[in-house]
């Protein structure tokens, strides 16, 4: 296979940004060997440090995830409505001309602020292409989003993580085996493995009747994770390679150390801030995948709320009228994407020794 | 050996695309007809497709039938409409063809240029405001701001048009019967091209200015400086071909990215590519034909891959001669 001139992940542009967070480790800040206690006592310095250094930037991307965070959380409590039902107005209802005749309309189709027939009142965002709720669906496209991007996320770095902690701990022909494993799920454009799993792993659950089938969402997790499985997995085995070469590690094993122990507790504690720094980019890149199948046509099932599928359904409405049902989930994903890079960003540039350096 | 590689990867991609539809337990009938099993005519229908993908006999046979098949270029076809995959491929292909190359073109013409200055003028106002700007576009998916750029330049100015494609210069290579006026064509690609540019901008930019802000430390610039060059000429004849080589090879290695984004925004524009393909065979659950439509994009980014290796090694004499010691 092609072997990429660099180690970093290559299969999207974004990634390209995340390259140096596989090398940071290769010039660890402490040069001692790191025990216990040690680790300890760095960790806390570590946050101390951390929240010397936020900017205003981190401090309002935060503010945002924390806000959107709360939004996915607790959507069922929130006073938002029935994202699925379809609203009728008490009269009096807003008047629409429609070919030179005055119409009272009770429905809030493609009504909303910036639309060519006017607002809904007592909706402030507006209502859908169906009439629905916009704020009601982008709470709850909020839930839905982030559950299958963080959802994605979490198994890729479970699986990847996993494996490239195997392959760059061993390293000789298990990492062979692994890495090649690794290149030859990204030889396959990232949205096209996606949509290949989601569009097979549903004709699947469908076949077995509805109730041994997979729900949409977790099939989703499953075939964005699995994309994302390689990208973590090298990041991981490139950190991984490194901190397994350290003097500790070397000592744990002359003590009789066994090899999961020292995985887990000598080399995995110092992948992991490589790992997270990736996962929050990965994160958003998840978002933006979820709805990027969403019109391909195999996102979050309707009427089930995402900001993809609400996009993907409704953008019809951009051009006769209706902007704003296009625009309001995607200025929601703008800014979600937005904070999570600029956040992985400044998590990168804490662990990033070579930049900080400058 | 860049060779065998390239071909063990073909194969293992093939692999992966056959073994979509066969791993799954059950009768693959059922995935491949899920409608149709009722009247006469499907039935008819499920005995042809049957026999074509050779289901009653064992898996290895049919997988050894599948790899013959891939290799002589026969990938099955859309069992509802009775068209062949390559029929379908000779349409859709060139649009997502020429799509890529314009906007990879597209890209590198707007970043490098931005590149060089931004780190010419590294830390100034204009450098800050030129990242921050690209770190705002990376953060806008390519189906917003197609969107976006369709409604506003498209359906409200109506400076391009919004939607549609108009044949190009590579159409009637793969299908003569497919023509169109050249200022159309490139009039219909110019809102998709930029759509799928953005992000790789912002992407090219940002490496460029890093990459060149180190070599602009190196002592051969000092050296040019010293000898009274212009800041002109030691940017763009000495400063930029050591600087621009991680980002030719990101911008090989992005292909995967632009295909991917190509799909996306051809359903954007309604463009007829590969992308509309795709949701076209999934909407009629025909896969078959899908299955060959994947594979067909993996063997591309394979084969650009592949491609962009071998040219590295051409351009960098260190890489080929660190292989020729292998």
């Amino acid at each position: 296979m092609p072997a990429p001139p660099t180690d970093g992940p290559r299969d999207d542009g974004r990634d390209v940004l995340v390259q140096p967070a596989s090398e940071a480790l290769l010039a660890p800040e402490r040069d001692g060997p790191v025990v216990e206690g040690d680790l300890v006592a760095a960790a806390a310095t570590d946050t101390h440090a951390s929240t010397r250094a936020l900017g205003l930037g981190a401090k309002l991307a935060m503010g945002w995830m924390g806000l959107m965070i709360v939004l996915a959380v607790f959507a069922p409590l929130l006073p938002v409505g029935d994202p699925e039902k379809t609203i009728t107005l008490d009269p009096p209802c807003p008047k629409v001309q429609t070919l030179g005749r005055t119409l009272e309309v009770c429905e809030i189709t493609g009504l909303g602020p910036f639309a060519d027939d006017g607002t809904a009142p007592g909706y402030l965002l507006g209502g859908d292409g169906n009439g629905r709720s916009m704020l009601a669906r982008l709470v709850y496209g909020t839930q839905s989003s982030l559950a299958v991007a963080t959802g994605a996320v979490l198994f890729g770095m479970l699986i990847g993580g996993s494996l490239g902690l195997i392959a760059g701990y061993f390293g000789g022909r298990v990492d062979t085996i692994l890495t090649g494993f690794f290149n030859v799920l990204l030889s396959i454009p990232a949205i096209i493995l996606a949509l290949a799993l989601v569009a097979f792993l549903s004709q699947q659950s469908a076949k077995g009747g509805q109730a041994s089938g997979l729900p949409r969402v977790v099939i989703l997790i499953l075939a964005i994770g699995v994309v994302a499985v390689p990208l973590l997995g090298r990041i991981t085995r490139a950190s991984a390679l490194q901190w397994s070469q350290r003097e500790f590690v070397l000592a744990a094993k002359a003590q009789g150390a066994k090899h999961a122990r020292i995985m887990v507790r000598e080399v995995l504690p110092n992948v992991l801030p490589a790992m997270f720094s990736i996962a929050l980019l990965g994160i958003a890149v998840a978002i933006v995948a979820e709805g990027a199948l969403a019109i391909l046509g195999v996102g979050v099932q309707p009427p089930t709320a995402s900001w993809g599928n609400i996009i993907a359904i409704d953008r019809s409405f951009l051009t006769s009228g209706s902007p704003h049902v296009v625009i309001e989930p995607a200025i929601l994903i703008f800014l979600t994407v937005l904070s999570l890079n600029y956040l992985g960003d400044v998590v990168r540039a804490r662990f990033d020794v070579r930049e900080a350096g400058i | 050996m860049r060779v065998v590689q390239f071909v063990v990867v073909l194969w293992l991609v093939a692999t992966f695309t056959f073994a979509l539809i066969r791993i799954i337990p059950g009768d693959p009938i059922d995935i491949l007809l899920p409608t149709q099993k009722s009247n006469l005519q499907a039935k008819a229908k499920v005995k042809e497709v049957k026999e074509d993908l050779g289901l009653d006999k064992s898996i290895f046979t049919q997988y050894v039938n599948y790899l013959g098949d891939v290799v002589t270029g026969d990938l099955g076809k859309d069992y509802g409409s009775g068209r062949p995959v390559t029929d379908i491929l000779k349409k859709a292909l060139p649009v997502s063809l020429q799509l890529m190359l314009y906007a990879q073109i597209l890209a590198l013409a707007i970043a490098i240029p931005l590149g060089v200055f931004t780190a010419y003028r590294a830390g100034t106002r204009a450098d800050r405001a030129l990242n921050a700007t690209a770190f705002g576009f990376l953060a806008m998916p390519n189906f917003v701001l197609g969107l976006l750029l369709s409604f506003i330049i498209g359906a409200e100015l109506k400076w391009l048009p919004s939607v549609g494609y108009t044949p190009g210069w590579l159409d009637p290579i793969f299908d003569s019967s497919r023509t169109g006026n050249f200022g159309d064509h490139i009039q219909s690609m110019i809102l998709p091209s930029l759509t799928l540019a953005v992000g790789q901008i912002a992407v090219y930019m940002r490496l460029l200015r890093s990459d060149m802000i180190a070599t602009l430390q190196e002592n051969f610039i000092t050296m040019a400086r010293s000898k009274g060059l212009s800041d002109r000429r030691i940017l763009w004849r000495h400063a930029l071909r050591p600087s621009s080589i991680t980002l030719l090879t990101v911008a090989g290695l992005n292909v995967g990215t632009l295909i991917g984004g190509a799909v996306v925004v051809e359903v954007i524009f309604n463009m007829g590519g590969m992308g509309k393909a795709i949701v076209i065979e999934l909407n009629e659950k025909q896969y078959v034909a899908l299955q060959s439509l994947i594979l067909v994009m993996a063997a591309l980014f394979v084969l650009v891959n592949f491609l962009v290796d071998v040219l590295y090694a051409i351009v960098d004499p260190r890489i080929r001669h660190a292989r020729a010691a292998h």
